[in-house]
């Protein structure tokens, strides 16, 4: 089983190695130490266009729900200061091995992330990654831009997630 | 049980004999076409689908416990007891170096004989399963939660701790009868001297209802002979605890011979709770002894050995009606009690017939005082007064006993190499099926609690020469499952299993299943030096020991570049495994250590020690494939002369 699963998953990133948009990722740089950190928001993007081809780096699309429990949620308002911090804490725990708000680095950057995503995304992302790296265009592009690298499911409760999206709206 | 094929050149010219026999057999069930695919049927689990019954088959001189799945004999899990266990540093990591941990130091090595699962109100619970050793007496408990071994405590004033590890009808106690009588307490005296000074160990262990934990509450002492096999009561029999024995003739020298003088041995009935009751009341005496106690803390994912002192002893004879010897013919092995606990069967090796005593009658002897002497002040019943009957001439070398859920038992023959089916009752054989070749112990779901559960049977064997394809001159034993749902059993399946099967426990799944765990809760590790996220990475030098605590999630180590390690140090690597998912262990093993690597679980922290003999960069990595990035996952670790000025640094991408 824990063989068949992980073959899977080599198997899963090689067939999308394979199938274009594989140029970068085969690159090797000798040149520096460090990959620079590439601009990933570009928010003149028309958000309607799903660009289910393009590189996710370039893909903005806040009409995307995600695959997930999260049907709506709305983020409009305030600030929840109390929520965030738990939210910080939360990320601090379960997210920080791959994930830095100052940078990219094993995965995106969640600083900014609402003007690239929806939140129902986020959340269904943080929930559910497994049906999501299988099934969701953006994640599916995500995991070959970040090698084939998957997003971990750290058993985060819908609540715990929200309230890393309520953090993740302090970033600036 | 080896001995037994070395007894006389006769016996093994009959059991070639019937290997011989036993060969036929095979080839004719496979003439049996429609018939054939039926019975692949019958074993087929569909890809994805899951086995009904859990079987735990004792791995002997391997010294661990496997987990196969029935009808399909697919094994699943090896669980390491008393042996270090490479694949997943069981014995090797600092946290569970302590559970191999003996009055006689480290001990890497035990062989595991019998598995017996948690009983409540006699029925199989599925909490706990609990496994002995032979050669250094010891008891484990295994939680079921989690597979893992979680205690162990050793047995003082024992030697070849065979006759256990079976509990009572609600895990009251987990038994420990020794099979080599020793002097008590060990002493320098010459062996000659063996009969009436050396003394035989029957070792009661209570178990805590909630948690398990293992204590010794009491130990009888009796005379010095072997005790070989042993069962509780049940129902009716409940608060007994029967034991066979061989060498009543205290032999010490050449015992395939001496110890099979006398016409009859005996079972030993034990009426523990007499005894507890007198030991509650302050009986027994507190005797010094050195024996290990190891727990596994589930918490801080460390175990911690303590060394106790004493154990309180009882001497038979001071509690007048708690042990009665009951004759039963020519050195008995297996020792089984049915599931009403009214027959209590001894499988006298040597005998041509199978005894089965009464326990009604055993009792009625008793209150008629109706002995035939006594034996070290222990009395000895009439074989007539407390005989229920007996299975005439069912084949050759009966070993052991277990029982459908509908009144019939089921016998092993060794050296005729079959099993051989007979009504409780009537005495009467039903049905034999031969089985390839040798068998020791065979075992029912259930079989040894008041509800068996009668639809599968698995004889474990100990030849298996041409049922599998050779791999030289060892093979692994075969086990073989047999239908026992109808009238006439039929065979299914042969499996080859890992060690020496010598005994199994099964049961239904779905009571294991639901409890099962899947991963640890980050929020829960206390380990003492577990680094739950990146913040808590660091690295710390204490004289000539670092430690460093390091974190691990698909696909890279935190920090993956550390330096400021010199030559000399102790280096200890403490991985926190951050990933919260079932199933997403991550391995870890640096190079030139000469311990084992660690697989860490989800949740959970391991502890690996590194001692670095020379200078360089030497890397690390993880040993267990998890993720398409999987051979990235690495670091390097600099080490420098002894006398270096380089500081101690640490970092993971420059951070
Ligand atoms: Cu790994």
């Amino acid at each position: 089983m824990k063989h068949t699963h992980k073959l899977l998953i080599l198997m899963f990133s090689f067939v999308l190695f394979s199938c274009g948009n594989d140029k970068k990722n085969n690159q090797v740089d000798y040149s520096s130490k460090k990959a620079p950190v590439k601009k990933e928001v570009q928010k003149e993007k028309p958000k309607e266009a799903p660009a289910v081809k393009k590189e996710a780096m370039a893909n903005v699309d806040l009409s995307n729900k995600g695959i997930g429990p999260v049907k709506s949620l709305d983020i409009s308002g305030a600030i929840d200061q109390k929520l965030a911090d738990e939210g910080k804490e939360l990320f601090k725990n379960k997210c920080s091995a791959c994930h830095r708000t100052n940078r990219k680095f094993i995965g995106p950057n969640p600083t900014g992330v609402f003007d690239r995503r929806s939140p129902e995304w986020v959340m269904n992302m943080i929930i559910n990654p497994e049906e999501m790296l299988k099934k969701d265009p953006i994640a599916k592009a995500l995991l070959i831009e970040y090698n084939g690298s998957p997003m971990a499911n750290q058993n985060v409760s819908e609540k715990e997630a929200r309230a890393i999206v309520e953090y993740f709206r302090t970033l600036k | 049980m080896k001995n037994i094929i070395k007894s006389t050149l006769l016996l093994v010219a009959t059991s070639l004999f019937f290997i011989g026999c036993g060969n036929n057999g095979g080839k004719e069930q496979k003439k049996g076409g429609a018939l054939e695919n039926n019975v692949a049927e019958k074993v087929y689990v569909a890809p994805g689908e899951h086995d009904s019954h859990y079987a735990f088959i004792s791995g002997g001189y391997s010294g661990n416990l496997t987990v196969y799945g029935l009808p399909s004999g697919r094994m699943f899990k090896e669980i390491p007891v008393f042996s270090q266990f490479p694949t997943s540093g069981y014995g090797y990591s600092e946290e569970t170096k302590p559970m191999l941990n003996t009055s006689h130091g480290f001990i890497p090595w035990g062989d595991s004989h019998h598995p017996d699962i948690s009983q409540t109100n006699g029925e199989i619970d599925g909490r706990f399963i609990f496994i002995n050793e032979n050669n250094t007496p010891r008891i484990a408990k295994i939680d079921l939660r989690t597979f893992e071994t979680t205690e162990i405590i050793e047995v003082p004033n024992s030697a070849g701790n065979h006759s256990s590890s079976f509990v009572t009808e609600n895990t009251e106690y987990v038994v420990a009868g020794t099979r080599f009588s020793v002097p008590v307490p060990q002493r320098d005296m010459p062996i000659k001297e063996y009969k009436g000074n050396f003394q035989g160990a029957l070792s009661f262990i209570s178990v805590e209802p909630e948690h398990g934990h293992m204590d010794i509450k009491f130990q009888i002492l009796m005379p010095g002979f072997n005790y070989d096999l042993s069962h509780p009561g049940r129902g009716a029999s409940h608060g007994w605890f029967f034991f066979s024995t061989y060498n009543t003739e205290e032999a010490s020298t050449l015992l395939e011979v001496n110890a099979s003088q006398n016409d009859k041995d005996f079972i030993a009935a034990v009426n523990w709770k007499k005894i507890e009751e007198y030991v509650n009341n302050g009986g027994g005496t507190m005797m010094p002894a050195e024996y290990a106690h190891n727990v596994y803390d589930e918490v801080t994912h460390t175990a911690t050995s303590t060394m106790k002192k004493e154990v309180r002893v009882v001497n038979p004879s001071e509690v007048p009606g708690a042990v009665y010897l009951l004759p039963t013919p020519k050195s008995p092995h297996g020792c089984d009690v049915d599931p009403t606990g009214e027959y209590i069967i001894g499988n006298g090796k040597l005998s041509a017939n199978l005894t089965v005593h009464s326990f009604t009658k055993m009792l009625d002897a008793i209150e008629n005082k109706k002995f035939a002497g006594d034996a070290y002040g222990i009395p000895i019943l009439n074989f007539e007064d407390v005989l229920a009957g007996s299975v005439e001439q069912p084949g050759l070398g009966p070993l052991h006993t277990e029982f459908d859920d509908k009144g019939n038992a089921y016998t092993t023959f060794f050296i005729s190499s079959e099993v051989v089916k007979w009504k409780l009752g009537t005495w009467e054989v039903l049905d034999r099926k031969p089985t390839y070749y040798s068998v020791g112990h065979l075992t029912i779901p259930g079989g040894n609690s008041r509800k068996p559960q009668g639809k599968y049977m698995f004889a474990m064997n100990k030849i298996t020469k041409d049922r599998y394809l050779p791999t030289g001159p060892e093979l692994e034993h075969s086990a073989q499952l047999y239908d026992i749902s109808g009238d006439k059993m039929e065979l299914l399946l042969d499996f080859p299993t890992h060690g020496e099967p010598h005994y199994a426990a099964a049961m239904e799944a779905d009571l294991i299943k639901k409890r099962s765990r899947k991963i640890y809760k980050l929020e829960e590790n206390n380990h003492p030096y577990a680094a739950k996220s990146d913040a808590d990475v660091k690295v710390v030098r204490k004289g000539n020991e670092v430690h460093i605590y390091m974190t691990t999630i698909r696909s890279h180590f935190s920090p993956d570049n550390i330096e400021g390690i010199k030559v000399g140090d102790k280096v200890y690597f403490h991985i926190t495994n951050l990933e919260q998912d079932f199933d997403v262990p991550h391995g870890f093993a640096v190079i030139g250590q000469n311990t084992s690597e660690l697989l860490i679980m989800p949740g959970q922290t391991k502890t690996s020690v590194w001692e670095p003999t020379k200078v360089g960069v030497w890397p690390f990595y993880c040993t267990d494939f998890c993720s398409a990035l999987h051979q990235e996952m690495q670091g390097y670790i600099r080490v420098s002369p002894k006398d270096s000025p380089i500081k101690l640094s640490w970092s993971l991408d420059g951070e």
